[in-house]
């Protein structure tokens, strides 16, 4: 890593790096990858004792890239750069920190745009489907292939945090803090119902050609904006949306005797949203990314009780909420928190009062980095 | 600390599991953490006051009690705390009821609204008593159910509470601790009680 001067709360340049892994993975499905990679970036040093290393785990579109720049060019930094950096919540001063793109996904790690090392094509819709506990096992060897037998805490936020929570039961003597961000135990009809037509949209695009338009050089643009569209409403909240746009018009005007249409501004800011995705993220992987989000559910295979799902968790936890989100509102949060006091595990629990809907956990808001960054103190003094 | 809080520290066995409702910045279960490796809960709803207890390494909810405790369970900790906020809460006598439900045994300390000086106040002066431990006027106290030590131990008797012990607090230096022993709801300013069901 070079650290460039641009600022001294950046980590600075940072370069991806790739691990591949020969021993098959069996995978939820039944289905096993025989061969594998992972991209993933780092920030920090890891001590002697490799006891300060954090995992950051990505939500439906994240990827590797969570801090820093990839060149001096870079206009913007890595997704959560607001909390990973010097000084910031997640401190490199004090934390290694990893962040990967999971498997499945389009920025580099083994996915529907890879090769299928059994036809010499890419996987497409023949890539296997995913579930968290897919991603959670392929990070544990990627924990094995740095050298880091027991994480200072695993980190998400909305699906990252699904997979935090599920590193928690699955390896519980890996991680010492769980910090669960915007997320939910499992998802609410509501939530699958977006997921739905977000998908509809893209298998309903006859670019899609049963997600096999790699082999035809195409890709399903107008499917995949849409799908972003429709995600990017539930991210936001009516308050931030009123805040930002409001009724502002974009072009035309309502002038009696004039037929000239009117745009509004948040009509152009969905489209532009929507290409900008479509143009830089795959189908098939949005797709799989979606469904292993519908599938999860925390408790299903602890007689669907969450209690006894969080018994065998060993670690402590923070579980942070946003007031206006409603894709995965508070009393989700809360229900995580109650589960986790019944079972008698160390939790701290806060709700910050934002306006920006289930974006904020990306986002610079004082009382959120304040609490985030006390419990990492925490979290240091523990690793 | 407090002086109401170093009474009921003697009342916390070491190593026994906490819960302080309305736990501030966390300075007392931090104490309790320090002194008898009590395993601590804290609630409290002021996000700074959060920050800072979770900056100490505890274990903090916000939670608002108005809104209910039912998500804790049965008799789940040793001792359930609530100081100095019993007359803030919309329902102390539900509170109460689920703080007993929830811990085996409940410490609870409270301001004495029959203290001479309230009584002068109100009495002589004909206005609502403002003092160092309440410092609020009327209209933007945070504490809405005044009581008295004898108000308490009627509460008490009613709802089948057994004070296991008390002690009382009197001038803001310590003094009149022998008066307010003695005479509790006429001299002590706080009133501190250990209760069991």
């Amino acid at each position: 890593m070079v650290s460039a001067p641009r600022d001294s709360r950046s980590v600075g340049l940072v370069q991806p790096q790739v691990a591949h892994f020969a021993e098959a993975l069996p995978l939820a499905c039944g289905r096993e990858l025989a061969d594998y990679e992972l991209v993933y970036e780092t920030y920090g040093t890891l001590n002697a004792a490799k006891s300060n290393a954090v995992l950051v785990c990505h939500a439906l579109s994240g990827h590797h890239h969570a801090a820093g720049y990839h060149s001096e060019e870079d206009r913007k930094p890595g997704w959560w750069d607001e909390c990973i950096g010097p000084g910031k919540p997640i401190d490199t001063e004090r934390f290694f920190v990893v962040s990967l793109n999971n498997l499945g996904g389009c920025h580099g790690s083994t996915g529907p745009t890879s090769i299928n090392p059994a036809t010499g094509k890419p996987w497409g819709p023949d890539f296997p489907p995913l579930r968290v506990r897919d991603w959670v096992h392929s990070q544990a060897r990627l924990a094995d292939y740095l050298g880091i037998d027991c994480w200072a805490a695993v980190i998400g936020g909305s699906l990252g945090g699904m997979q935090a929570m599920r590193w928690a039961l699955e390896y519980p003597e890996r991680l010492k803090h769980c910090v669960v961000i915007a997320a939910a135990m499992k998802l609410s009809a509501q939530n699958l119902a977006f997921n739905e037509v977000a998908r509809q949209a893209i298998l309903s695009d006859p670019a899609f050609d049963e997600g096999r338009y790699l082999a035809n050089d195409a890709i399903p643009a107008q499917g995949l904006a849409l799908a972003r569209m429709v995600g990017h409403i539930t991210y936001l909240s009516d308050n931030a949306m009123a805040a930002k746009f409001g009724r502002d018009l974009r072009s035309g005007n309502f002038n009696i005797g004039s037929e000239e249409g009117v745009e509004f501004q948040v009509q152009s800011y969905l489209r532009y949203q929507g290409s900008r995705f479509s143009g830089s993220f795959d189908a098939n992987t949005y797709i799989l990314m979606t469904r292993a989000l519908d599938y999860f559910d925390l408790a299903r295979e602890y007689d669907n009780d969450p209690v006894q799902a969080f018994g065998h968790a060993r670690c402590s936890f923070l579980v942070v909420s946003f007031s206006t989100d409603w894709r995965f509102s508070p009393q989700r949060s809360q229900e995580i928190v109650d589960a986790l006091i019944a079972a008698d595990k160390p939790v701290s629990y806060i709700d910050i009062e934002a306006d920006e809907g289930h974006d904020a956990f990306l986002m610079p808001i004082p009382a959120y980095l304040a609490a985030f960054s006390a419990y990492m103190r925490r979290v240091g003094g523990d690793a | 600390m407090r002086q109401d809080l170093t009474h009921i520290v003697r009342w916390i066995a070491p190593g026994s599991r906490v819960l302080d409702l309305g736990c501030g910045d966390g300075e007392f279960l931090q104490q309790l953490r320090e002194r008898l490796e009590v395993r601590g809960t804290g609630l409290e709803i002021d996000d700074g006051r959060i920050t800072t207890a979770m900056g100490r390494g505890l274990d903090i909810i916000k939670q608002n009690m108005d809104e209910g405790l039912g998500n804790f369970p049965d008799q789940s900790f040793d001792t359930v705390v609530l100081a100095h906020a019993l007359q803030a809460v919309r329902h102390p006598d539900l509170v109460l009821a689920e703080m007993l439900r929830i811990g085996r045994e409940c410490i609870v300390t409270f301001p004495n609204f029959g203290q001479w000086r309230c009584r002068l106040h109100l009495g002589v002066f004909g206005r609502m008593p403002v003092s160092r431990l309440m410092p609020y006027s009327w209209y933007d106290t945070p504490n809405i159910h005044f009581c008295t030590v004898r108000d308490f131990e009627v509460l008490c008797r009613e709802q089948g509470i057994r004070i296991l012990a008390r002690d009382m607090v009197g001038g803001p230096g310590g003094e009149n601790r022998l008066m307010a022993r003695f005479w509790p709801n006429l001299f002590a300013t706080t009133a501190i009680y250990h209760i069991t069901r």
